[in-house]
């Protein structure tokens, strides 16, 4: 298919569209906008709902609806649009419905700012809301694997009855690249018998809901659902490596920074210093195993964040204990330089002979 | 030529990039230039961005108040107004994308009825909603509208960035020419960047303007 040049949050509307998505309910936030936009000019040509809903909260109680219809359904936000539908997602979870969510990260805590961040990592893989719940969370680091990522989470979404997020900083969504869309192929779904549809007088109500009124009910509902997050960590982990075989240090860095960490990989490596990355795909379930792996080998690693450290928890949790875990990271909206990482790079190397 | 010129087009079509080029080639001739920032939609890769760099070539940059800040107001400066009362000035305004953007134009429409001007449309063929003849024109006659002024040329900027061929750029051409015949506006040059010179011109005649890569993301050298 012909490449065409496109921003990220375009290309990711446009992929959502391409995915079947049909219903899209968004409320405009920086810098995720765009995808609102694109929506409300696109969705009507395909016979598709744009709703700009009054707020962040109705917005994800629509998808909530929506996806209790067994239709394919979406918002966007960015971080405080996103804290403001953490109550919805807790109970599109608990109701077993799958929807997909995308976060393009901004600075915070608090109105923070309009500027690229990745302080949104604890929220997505730990704790968005309240209950024993995962969301899967991809974090895709090109334009293309926006297109990509996207349409993939819809299959996800359904294939497990699951809310999935898709997380990008602003910076991802601003910027442009080419991109061809039709290079995913689909997954085999399983029918949505559960769907609230109209039963056509042929087979009894479905009921969706989050409210169990017995513990012991209510246990093992979370229970079963843990199983099947348990099968995740097992079947859906992604991430990508590069120079990990001879690394000396290990970068583990995700989205946009994960291309500015192999600049500065190239540069150290032009410096003698054998450095490797392993960029996270998926940030839920988190690759623990291909880093556990990788610090038999390895000396050190460095977390690279636009946070002041979230992501490296995850790392310290998978190295367990292996080999040393530093740090280094940006926030607020500011970008570190492939310098900036080259010269952490330099530190650790200095100290680890 | 008029002293004003306006780049306005679809959003990611290239505006910023050809006019940031553009007033370094004004001040490279001799000019006194002050380059405009209008953009109020765009919130990162602008031509604020590059205002150290401008200063210190001798060109002033005029931008929203609080661009590239976290304050998403887009408020215009009042000494804005100077463009339009010091004549000896050459000015080049970078406007924000797609008709929203060229709204900004609009509240200037009484000086601009004073004054020629020169306004540009940036068409990037690459970029789904100006792939075709029609949805160009479609574009064209919304910027009219909303900034109250007429587009008076046609700049073909065709590029899929850094996977750009020079049969892309050629394609994007013809398409523009297309354009720039039906609705009988003067097709005004190709922009492409330096290094594509060379291999373009056996391709064409046509007029082109070379373009520098000043809007750099950070992983890019």
């Amino acid at each position: 298919m012909e490449k065409v040049l496109m921003k990220g949050n375009e290309a990711i509307a446009e992929a959502a569209i391409r995915a079947g998505c049909r219903h899209f309910y968004g409320y405009p936030i920086t810098p995720q906008t765009e995808v609102s936009a694109y929506m409300a000019k696109n969705m009507p040509k395909v016979g598709g709902l744009f709703m700009q809903a009054e707020s962040e909260i109705a917005a994800i109680n629509m998808v909530y609806g929506s996806a209790s219809a067994g239709v394919r359904a979406m918002t966007s936000s960015s971080s405080p649009g996103i804290s403001l539908k953490a109550e919805g997602i807790s109970y599109i979870a608990g109701a077993d419905l799958p929807c997909v969510i995308l976060n393009i990260v901004r600075g915070g805590p608090g109105l923070g700012g309009i500027q690229p961040a990745q302080s949104d990592y604890f929220q997505a893989t730990k704790g968005l809301a309240h209950g024993d719940f995962k969301l899967v969370v991809l974090a895709p680091s090109s334009i293309q694997e926006c297109v990509d990522l996207t349409m993939e989470a819809f299959d996800i979404a359904d294939q497990y009855r699951m809310p999935v997020m898709i997380m990008g900083d602003g910076m991802l969504g601003q910027m442009m690249e080419p991109v061809t869309f039709g290079s995913y192929e689909g997954r085999k779904l399983p029918e949505k018998t559960w769907a609230t549809n109209g039963t056509g007088l042929k087979r009894a109500h479905n009921v969706i809901n989050s409210l169990y009124i017995d513990p012991d009910t209510l246990e093992k509902t979370v229970l079963d659902r843990d199983k099947m997050y348990q099968k995740i960590k097992e079947t859906e982990v992604k991430y990508e490596t590069e120079n990990i075989e001879d690394a000396d240090i290990i970068m583990v860095a995700y989205g946009t920074i994960g291309r500015i960490v192999k600049n500065a990989m190239k540069k150290a490596r032009e410096e003698g210093i054998k450095v490797g990355l392993i960029r996270p795909v998926t940030l839920w379930p988190f690759p623990e195993k291909v880093i556990n792996e990788a610090a038999d080998k390895a000396k050190a690693f460095i977390s690279v964040e636009m946070s002041t450290g979230q992501m490296v928890e995850d790392v310290k949790l998978a190295v367990n204990g292996k080999a040393k875990v530093d740090f280094y990271g940006r926030t607020g909206g500011v970008i570190p330089s492939p310098d900036e990482i080259l010269a952490k790079i330099k530190e650790v190397a200095g100290g680890i002979e | 030529m008029d002293r004003i010129t306006i780049f306005v087009g679809h959003y990611g079509s290239g505006k910023t990039e050809v006019a940031v080029n553009y007033a370094i080639k004004l001040k490279e001739e001799g000019n006194d230039v002050i380059i405009v920032d209008l953009d109020i939609v765009n919130a990162y890769y602008r031509t604020k961005d590059n205002e150290k760099m401008l200063n210190e070539m001798g060109i002033e940059v005029i931008s929203p108040t609080y661009a590239n800040t976290n304050v998403d107001i887009p408020s215009l400066p009042a000494h804005l107004l100077k463009v339009f009362a010091d004549k000896t000035k050459k000015v080049v305004f970078d406007v924000g994308g797609d008709d929203a953007g060229a709204t900004a134009l609009g509240r200037f429409f009484g000086y601009f009825s004073q004054e020629k001007y020169q306004m540009y449309s940036v068409i990037n063929t690459k970029r789904p909603l100006t792939d075709n003849k029609e949805n160009i024109i479609m574009m064209i006659r919304d910027i009219n509208i909303n900034s109250r002024l007429e587009i008076t040329g046609l700049i073909n900027n065709t590029n899929l960035s850094y996977e750009t061929s020079c049969e892309d750029i050629l394609k994007g051409e013809e398409i523009v020419l297309s354009v720039a015949e039906e609705i009988k506006l003067p097709f005004i040059f190709t922009s492409l960047l330096e290094e594509k010179v060379s291999e373009y011109k056996k391709k064409t005649d046509s007029k082109l303007f070379p373009l520098k890569k000043y809007l750099k993301l950070p992983w890019q050298n």
